[in-house]
């Protein structure tokens, strides 16, 4: 591996048990260095556990964690050349902004006045300068949320943990943080680890995603491998929107396989190693990449009624029902009306998709 | 215009405002009958001419405090010199009841804080055990302190026992004695007032500091002590100041020698031998200092609260 490649974050066989319960089964994953990584799941998931484990709040049952090839696992969360933010932010109350932001750099044995300077630069960089002197109560959640960024980036961290931090944010704020957070990293050049539930934040900010749920990883890789090939049925439903069909194949020829949906409708699909003749398994089709036509067209088309469209402002949803078979949602961009036609609840259409749309997935 | 839209909001909050004076009477007869008035009653008092066999003559006397303040000899006609014997006595109970908030301070704050980590369901069992020994009479409480404490008690006999010494150590009578008895009975002042500041603590504060290289030590002092402050300070003068007034530990556990001030005053009012106008000026001198010290309290309050907005 070369040196710009070397591996940050190096976590091996990790588990969690709080008494009988496990929170983390078995859990390896490697964090490059200067790399924007996701732990992405639902609540309960166990990538905050994950995460505490990094910072040092939370012991490691079994497995080890090593931060550039130093075993860290037992040392505490004082002693790891780590920084967090948190999701309450968690502020000190009684101290001022810039207090706040100074407070690690002071503890790491900068006298006061070059702790104050460097935290005075920070808040620069967060664009806080003006409030410097102010109590956290006095500033808007917004403003809190950049401090705990100052706050734990000041003392140059190796690595920056995340814990849900744009979650108790507006929608606009969110997307403003989420494009400022991409570029401080950019800037910075040091590796951040960001916990989230929301699959749209981790995607747009992403270099790779772990994607997590019941304790375990379900796929690692980057963000468009993780959206364009879902590795299993949890994957694909959770990332995106998508059209989740239970199939069996009927054939397997030259690296294609000829699945049935139901009602006599059929559907060739790459063929995915693990899954023969006979299987059922599970289908994933995104509805941005089917799209609907008056008559068959020379890609895979399915015949079937419009029951409903749904505008959704950048894009029209329309829902279609195979006869005797199932249902696809099918999504057509706004701008594409011009030239495209509506299709009124009652019209008999085709769905249609190329050849490498639909994914069988493993499990 | 501005005038009209504002008198219109003022009659109404007007009459609210009335009518909730009038709920609010009977506290204010209660104020004034039970705590004022003997307050004032007191003072009045303390101006007073002393009666031989206990009580007042109605006439007006600066003597209580001139005999607190100044010595003139044995039969009042030799010039004025300092008397040091109850300025001794008040900072003597000074230092006591100090010690005493100092010990429950760091018995208490640990307990407190052990207690409000504990899971929120088993909380309020640990509260009801600090409080169960306290619904026995303070008294009974002190002697039995006495009792455990004395050269031949259950705690010298295990110090002994196992070898840790020799020879009893003598606790009861000693200024230490007084220092745990006064400790034992204001604890839970301390503990709750602390438990209740630790309770609403935001322990993700401690995660952070720890985060930002703060040992336990550091976050001790410089986030979790600074967010509890309201507790520890409510928690000090609930039990310094009746420490400061206290008579009961003084008496049984001290002895004759370590007279404090509420034992002084206690004297002036018991048997015949009293002096009530001195007892009211040494209760309005005491009074004054623990204003003194409450206002200081409170003004650091207010400008600790100003400063966080």
């Amino acid at each position: 591996m070369s040196a710009e490649h070397s591996i940050a974050i190096d976590v091996k066989d990790a588990v969690k048990r709080y008494g009988s319960f496990t929170a983390l089964k078995k859990i390896s994953l490697s964090i490059m260095d200067n790399e924007f990584f996701t732990l992405l799941g639902p609540s309960g998931c166990g990538k905050t556990t994950l995460l505490r484990m990094i910072a040092g709040f939370e012991d490691v049952t079994e497995g080890d964690i090593f931060l550039y090839g130093q075993e860290i696992a037992n040392l505490p969360p004082y002693q790891r050349p780590v920084n967090t933010v948190f999701q309450s932010y968690a502020l000190f109350p009684h101290m001022t902004i810039l207090e706040n932001v100074a407070f690690g750099l002071e503890m790491r044995g900068k006298s006061k006045a070059d702790a104050r300077k460097r935290a005075g630069e920070m808040l620069e960089i967060v664009q806080l300068s003006q409030f410097s002197q102010r109590k956290p109560s006095q500033l808007s959640g917004g403003q809190q949320q950049r401090v705990a960024l100052a706050r734990a980036l000041a003392p140059q961290p190796k690595v920056l943990l995340l814990d849900e931090p744009l979650s108790a944010l507006d929608l606009k704020l969110r997307k403003a943080m989420q494009l400022e957070l991409k570029h401080l990293q950019r800037e910075t050049g040091i590796t951040f680890i960001f916990v989230t539930h929301d699959q749209e934040e981790a995607l747009t900010m992403s270099d790779r995603i772990a994607v997590m749920s019941a304790g375990e990883l379900q796929q690692l890789g980057a963000a468009r491998d993780i959206y364009e090939s879902p590795r299993n049925m949890f994957v694909a439903d959770f990332i995106g929107e998508t059209n989740l069909l239970e199939v069996s194949v009927d054939q397997v020829v030259n690296g294609r396989a000829i699945c049935h949906l139901g009602g006599g409708h059929e559907l060739t699909c790459n063929q995915v190693d693990g899954i023969g003749v006979g299987s059922r398994v599970h289908m994933s089709v995104r509805p941005e990449r089917l799209f609907i036509s008056q008559e068959p067209t020379e890609s895979e088309s399915l015949k079937g009624r419009v029951m409903d469209n749904v505008f959704v402002g950048t894009d029209i949803t329309t829902i279609i029902d195979l006869a005797d078979g199932p249902n696809f949602t099918v999504r057509t961009s706004n701008s594409d009306r011009g030239n495209k036609r509506i299709f009124e609840p009652g019209n008999e259409v085709y769905v249609n998709m190329e050849l490498g749309a639909a994914r069988l997935l493993v499990d | 215009m501005a005038a009209g839209a504002t008198g219109g909001g003022s009659i109404a909050s007007n009459t609210y405002a009335e009518s909730r004076n009038w709920l609010l009477l009977p506290a204010w007869v209660i104020l004034a009958v039970l705590s004022l008035a003997p307050v004032f009653l007191m003072l009045i008092y303390s101006f007073l001419t002393k009666e031989f066999r206990g009580g007042v003559i109605w006439e007006f006397s600066l003597a209580a405090y001139d005999q607190f303040f100044f010595d003139r000899g044995l039969f009042g006609d030799e010039p004025p010199k300092i008397e040091w014997t109850y300025i001794t006595i008040f900072w003597r109970s000074i230092w006591q009841a100090g010690a005493a908030t100092l010990l429950s301070l760091v018995i208490g704050f640990p307990t407190a804080y052990y207690i409000a980590t504990r899971p929120a369901h088993v909380r309020p069992i640990w509260v009801f055990l600090i409080t169960i020994p306290y619904w026995v009479n303070l008294l009974i409480r002190t002697v039995s302190m006495k009792f455990l404490l004395r050269d031949q008690g259950p705690l010298n006999d295990l110090l002994m026992s196992i070898g840790l010494i020799d020879s009893p150590i003598h606790i009861v009578n000693t200024d230490f004695a007084v220092q745990l008895g006064l400790f034992y009975s204001y604890l839970p002042f301390m503990v709750l007032p602390i438990y209740a500041a630790v309770e609403r603590y935001n322990f993700a504060l401690s995660e952070a500091a720890a985060d930002l290289y703060a040992n336990k030590w550091v976050t001790l002092r410089r986030v979790l002590l600074p967010a509890v402050k309201s507790g520890v300070i409510a928690g000090c003068i609930l039990v310094f100041v009746p420490s400061l007034g206290s008579f009961l530990a003084p008496d049984l556990l001290g002895g004759a020698k370590n007279l404090m001030i509420g034992s002084l005053i206690e004297e002036q009012f018991k048997g015949n031998a009293g002096n009530w106008p001195f007892g009211a000026a040494a209760s309005m001198i005491l009074l004054t200092m623990v204003l003194i010290i409450l206002m200081i309290f409170a003004r650091q309050q207010a400008k600790a609260q100003k400063a966080e907005g």
